[in-house]
């Protein structure tokens, strides 16, 4: 890593791992569960989490010495809603059929607790490139999480990846299917999703002792 | 040198390496262990966990082989209806047996198979002994799918049962859901059309479905949630002539079972009781409201809610999950009081989902799972509701 000092490096590759905002400090688990079932919204989601979090990590790391700390909540809120606005309307505008898939979801990215959760404990406190870096590696380890997800759920649930029938087609019997596979219907279901959100912490966890709390 | 003698050989030399939880399994399993505790004091009592699940797999025994024969019955059955008219002359056949041992014993066999590996993959990885949990468990299983049900899919479905169900809280005694529900429960929504509908209730009617000499095999359920007579009489579903999951059809035998547990005192009577109790209070607020005329001939809840009350607990798999899974001892409420509020509901909760959602037209499934989680919650209350009566007696004589 030539181009990032050491200590900058760390703020983008810890939330990918050891610090993951999903599995390790558990936030953002509400739209982990909702939109995961087609790994083409989970990486839409990932994409558009990591471009309002980076972008909102710089914009409220510039304004933190003129925000008055009493309003910082509503400022953080405008900047949120500013971008989350962006996306939408680049998605309706750009991929009209994915947007609508996504629904509600794209503006419920304002609730994400992974977003207020950096600007109130990163960019409020530095400078703008290092919030810019912290703002793309939580909001990665976010996607990150996302993707393998979504990956998991499409193939076992729908036997398709990113809408290729990878497994075969279930209605004419190819591939797989010929053998008596079926899909399994419960990966489509979010309880699924919470699972699959459970074995991840497992295997990170007993992979890295040190992560396991008392 | 006997088989005994060789398994303490073996076990002598695996002892401290990792492999040694499964010698151990297996020698206690087939024999009673050759060491005993030196030191302290210790209760020393017949009924250890392994003789406990040993009862219960006694008392399942019969439905077992019920279930085998009537495999074989509903299949042929289905294809010659003039057989129901003598269901028990011509239930106990050969082939009634050769066909029922030739499907129902693959899906014991599997349920086993993988359940046991999964227990001796965790002990060996986790170090502990192999627990006894998995018996009674692996026994459930085949006995509340349906007969036609993939044996991949059962497969997975114990796999994720035993490892999602249990060994991620702890192993045996420590699972909050009971693991052979977690088990069908996993089918029943991964993979619905093996697990509900007309057509995988008898052997072979998924085949052949579409074809001129299609078999139907509607459950008394099935038919009852679409408002139509069902062809069986309520003996027939007594005496357990019926389509219907492999073991749970006879509620005859489900009831020596239940006096098998109750005389063993190794199954609740008090929940049993109040999940009965339970059922038919359900049952008859809904008769109530037919009687009333608040529901209507042609209201798609007609059906069920006009079934005369007591006959909720013989058709279904009701008395089945009552006896069998309600009162496993992990998963139910500890304390007395928590066991009739936590039977009760179980019984209630079953026909209240019954009646209302035809999808799920076997509730007792659902309703023990719910049950399950509530069950700390109930035993707290009960305990904390004990020490305040206790403290105010106190109080008073005190004062």
């Amino acid at each position: 890593m030539g181009l990032l000092s050491k200590k900058d490096s760390k703020l983008i590759l810890d939330p990918l791992a050891d610090n993951n905002p999903i599995t390790i400090q558990v936030l953002g688990i509400c739209s982990a569960l909702a939109i995961t079932a087609q790994l083409k919204a989970s990486i839409v989601m990932a994409i558009s989490v990591v471009f309002v979090l980076g972008v909102g990590n710089v914009v409220i790391s510039l304004m933190r010495n003129i925000i008055p700390s009493k309003i910082r909540i509503i400022v953080q809120l405008v900047v949120v809603a500013a971008l989350v606005i962006i996306v939408d309307q680049v998605l309706k505008a750009f991929a009209y059929e994915l947007s609508k898939e996504l629904s509600v979801f794209i503006g419920l990215i304002i609730t994400n607790c992974i977003i207020m959760g950096r600007f109130e404990a990163f960019a409020l406190g530095n400078g703008p490139w290092r919030s810019f870096l912290d703002g793309i590696g939580n909001a990665a380890g976010y996607g990150v999480i996302l993707i393998i997800v979504g990956f998991f759920r499409e193939l076992l649930g729908s036997g398709t990846l990113l809408g290729f029938k990878v497994l075969g087609d279930p209605i004419s019997k190819t591939g797989l299917y010929a053998l008596g596979y079926e899909n399994n219907g419960f990966m489509l279901l979010s309880p699924m999703a919470l699972i699959v959100i459970g074995i991840i912490i497992w295997v990170q966890r007993s992979r890295n002792k040190e992560l396991i709390e008392e | 040198m006997g088989l005994k003698q060789n398994l303490h050989k073996l076990k002598e030399k695996y002892k401290g390496t990792k492999m040694a939880p499964a010698f151990n399994a297996l020698h206690t399993f087939l024999y009673t262990p050759n060491e005993t505790t030196h030191s302290g004091s210790h209760v020393r009592a017949a009924d250890d966990l392994k003789r406990t699940m040993n009862t219960v797999i006694m008392a399942l025994i019969p439905c077992l082989i019920f279930g085998i024969f009537n495999a074989g019955y509903q299949h042929y059955a289905a294809i010659d209806n003039t057989l129901r008219l003598d269901p028990l002359g011509n239930f106990f056949t050969w082939d009634n047996f050769i066909l029922g041992a030739w499907t129902v014993l693959p899906l014991v066999i599997v349920s086993y198979g993988v359940g046991l590996l999964v227990e001796f993959i965790f002990a060996v990885i986790k170090g502990h002994e192999v627990e006894e949990g998995y018996l009674v468990t692996g026994m459930l299983v085949p006995l509340i799918v349906p007969i036609d049900i993939p044996l991949w899919m059962l497969a997975v479905a114990v796999i994720f049962g035993v490892v999602i169900g249990k060994e991620v809280f702890g192993g045996t005694g420590m699972n909050i859901l009971n693991p052979a529900l977690t088990i069908r429960a996993f089918l029943f929504f991964a993979y619905p059309t093996w697990m509900s509908g007309d057509k995988v209730w008898v052997h072979g009617a998924k085949e052949m479905a579409g074809q001129p000499d299609a078999i139907s095999g509607e459950t008394i359920l099935g038919s009852l949630a679409q408002n139509h007579e069902p062809i069986y009489s309520i003996w027939d579903s007594f005496w357990g002539f019926i389509p219907g999951s492999v073991g749970e059809t006879s509620t005859f035998l489900i009831l020596i079972g239940a006096l098998f547990l109750i005389f063993t005192k190794i199954g609740s009577w008090r929940i049993m009781l109040s999940a009965v109790l339970g059922a038919l209070a359900m049952g008859l607020i809904f008769n109530g409201v037919v009687d009333a005329g608040w529901i209507k001939d042609g209201s798609s809840f007609y059906g069920l809610m006009s079934e005369t009350f007591w006959h909720h607990l013989v058709i279904g798999g009701l008395a089945f999950g009552i006896v069998y899974m309600a009162t496993d001892p992990v998963t139910a409420s500890q304390t007395n009081k928590g066991k009739w509020i936590y039977g009760f509901l179980i019984g209630f909760i079953s026909v209240l989902i019954r009646v209302f959602n035809p999808a799920y037209p076997e509730g007792v499934m659902l309703a023990i799972l719910l049950m399950n989680v509530f069950a700390p919650t109930i035993d707290h209350y009960v305990v904390r509701g004990n020490i305040k009566k206790r403290m105010k007696r106190l109080k008073a004589k005190t004062a």
